[in-house]
């Protein structure tokens, strides 16, 4: 458990909140103005360089202290929002930073914003961080907060602390503290071994969740993040499962007498959205996760598959290739009335909508070449954000900023799988890294 | 986390066991099928079945509809099945890699249910055959391209039970 220390919109999906007696936080005046990156700048602004020294910590908690300042930086970096100043320039040392920035020597260093902070390792064994995020322009401290928490869970705590940072430079939720679920891939392409695994977004804290006698594919996270539901071949019968993350329980979804595949959770998590071939006609149903009672949504004798619900759960983007080849189409969460939205060359799959609401991301196959993109719900405004020989399955940063995808490829001992995230903004993009080759990702909502 | 066994290896171990006791009486003076002297496949047997029949047939790109080959490919399916009427089968629909995971999934399942509606147009029973859709998962040989992708689009007919291996 985290215990947040003072409340913030961050400390609402915290367990046990706590006041500390902090520093007021500087009036949200002309500081904020400031202190601000504008996300939906047509012109991405230059990163905002940023100073994160080490948080100051005594004995053994020093080189902790590096620790989660390092894992704040990087996840700032990766964003593609901020620079960070190189930490050999710093002239203030972490101790006396404590007492307060001297603001001219980070000026002087061209730092517009700094981030100060300590961890202490309590006598009750648990640790106690607190970050201030300085506007070193303005000379004002533009937020702060201490947590404590198990010594194990510092990444959070860092992670938490980056996605306040960013949260109030850009005015949009983070998307640091979260968790990828993915299938990670070994062995030759003819006989795959395939296995569900979990990490932190940034790749830490890696663990397998099944062991690969099994066929293991496309997880997708409930949004509670404590659930998952995927397509498994048990007893040589592909279906969709659920699964516990926390308590390691495998769960059948329904008693679907063919193959059940493409599931994803509705946003509120109540039900799961899924496909069922039968007799060679793949159909979309809902399955009711209380009552677990399954409805049929499309009925055309074309292949319908891939659906993903509207964030405020009244609409589905799903693919069919009902008019002659694989395009997008969007229907009410009832199901019918489904209006085509994709019109460009070539075939489209694999839609996701976007937590923002605002863009659908897709898989594109045109020319022999793979792409993904994103488009607006109507179809309008098609984007290419990345291209290759073999890329596919998006899914969003919960923040709706980011794509996660994989790419294959062939390398000189054989195949390789990728996991890389994309910006819809173009202004950042880097590769996840994973022990093994890794497909099919999953990112998870902000951790409760 | 507990597994359960996977099914298909306790198959296969029957399926071997089989195959020996059937060799066992062979050798003994009882067999009743004649091997032909070039040492091909013993008839009724799954490498016959795989070598003299011809297991699989093959698909257009984003198809399912059974070329001229296919068809007669299927048609010494029936006759071979119509011969041994305890042999059970699962048909295996594949794709090549150039889709995306889900739309392969689906049409996977259609091409092994094209495979299997022409068998049980021949006059299979129906009982008699399985299906299961494996997508782009397994594909038959590596490679990027037309060649490697012609022989991974395809449908492929298992025998999981019934006869003995050779």
């Amino acid at each position: 458990m985290i215990v947040v220390e003072r409340a913030s919109r961050t400390a609402a999906r915290l367990l046990g909140l706590l006041l500390l007696g902090l520093t007021c936080v500087a009036a949200f005046g002309p500081a904020e103005a400031e202190l601000r990156i504008d996300v939906y700048s047509p012109n991405p602004p230059e990163p905002m360089p940023i100073a994160v020294p080490s948080f100051s910590g005594t004995g053994s908690d020093q080189s902790r202290g590096q620790e989660v300042a390092s894992v704040i930086a990087a996840d700032l970096e990766r964003s593609g929002l901020f620079r960070i100043v190189d930490p050999n320039a710093y002239i203030q040392d972490p101790q006396s930073l404590m007492s307060g920035p001297r603001f001219a020597d980070w000026r002087i260093i061209n730092a517009e914003a700094l981030v100060s902070g300590s961890v202490q390792t309590q006598s009750d064994g648990r640790l106690r961080a607190e970050f201030r995020l300085w506007d070193v322009i303005a000379e004002t401290e533009a937020a702060g907060q201490a947590y404590q928490t198990e010594p194990e869970n510092w990444r959070r705590i860092a992670h938490i602390i980056a996605d306040q940072i960013y949260e109030r430079v850009t005015g949009e939720s983070g998307f640091f503290d979260t968790r990828i679920v993915y299938v990670s891939e070994s062995g030759p392409a003819t006989e795959r071994v395939k296995r569900l695994a979990i990490m932190d977004q940034d790749g830490a804290n890696h663990r397998y969740l099944t062991n690969g006698d099994t066929l293991v594919l496309t997880p997708r996270f409930s949004p509670t993040t404590q659930e998952i539901t995927f397509l498994a071949y048990y007893d040589n019968r592909p279906r969709v499962y659920l699964f516990n993350i926390d308590t390691g329980q495998r769960e059948l979804l329904g008693d679907f007498p063919s193959m059940t595949f493409a599931p994803r959770f509705s946003p509120d998590g109540n039900s799961v959205i899924m496909s069922q071939a039968q007799d060679g006609n793949s159909d979309i149903y809902v399955m009711d996760l209380r009552t677990r009672s399954s409805r049929r949504l499309t009925t055309d004798p074309g292949i319908d598959t891939s659906p993903s619900y509207s964030p405020d759960g009244t609409q589905i983007v799903f693919e069919s290739d009902r008019g002659g080849s694989q395009q997008l189409y969007v229907m009410g969460a009832g199901g019918g009335g489904a209006q085509r939205i994709s019109f460009g060359p070539g075939r489209y799959g694999s839609p996701v909508w976007s937590p923002r609401g605002d863009l659908i991301a897709f898989t594109h196959l045109s020319g022999g070449q793979f792409a993904i993109g994103v488009m607006r719900p109507d179809g309008s405004g098609e984007r290419i954000l990345a291209q290759a020989y073999h890329m596919e399955g998006p899914t969003w940063a919960p923040n709706g900023r980011l794509i996660m995808y994989f790419s294959e490829g062939s390398t000189g001992q054989g195949r390789s799988a990728r996991l890389h995230v994309v910006g819809i903004d173009g202004r950042t993009s880097w590769t996840v890294p994973t022990p093994l080759d890794g497909s099919d990702p999953a990112w998870s909502s902000l951790l409760p | 986390m507990r597994l359960k066994v996977f099914p298909l290896f306790a198959a296969v171990l029957l399926l071997v066991a089989c195959g020996s006791s059937e060799e066992t009486v062979t050798t003994g003076g009882g067999g009743t099928v004649v091997t032909p002297s070039t040492g091909g496949p013993r008839a009724g047997t799954i490498e016959d079945f795989q070598v003299n029949v011809g297991d699989r047939v093959f698909f257009a790109l984003d198809s399912s509809e059974l070329s001229g080959e296919a068809r007669s490919t299927l048609d010494r399916q029936a006759a071979w099945l119509n011969q041994y009427p305890q042999a059970q089968l699962r048909i295996e629909g594949h794709c090549d890699e150039r889709g995306t995971r889900e739309y392969n999934l689906a049409l996977g399942d259609r091409r092994a249910n094209a495979v299997r509606n022409y068998l049980v147009a021949q006059g299979i029973s129906a009982s008699r055959l399985d299906t299961i859709s494996y997508g782009k998962e397994r594909p038959a040989v590596v490679g990027s391209n037309e060649s490697s992708w012609a022989q991974n689009r395809r449908g492929v007919s298992v025998i999981t039970s019934g006869a003995p291996i050779n």
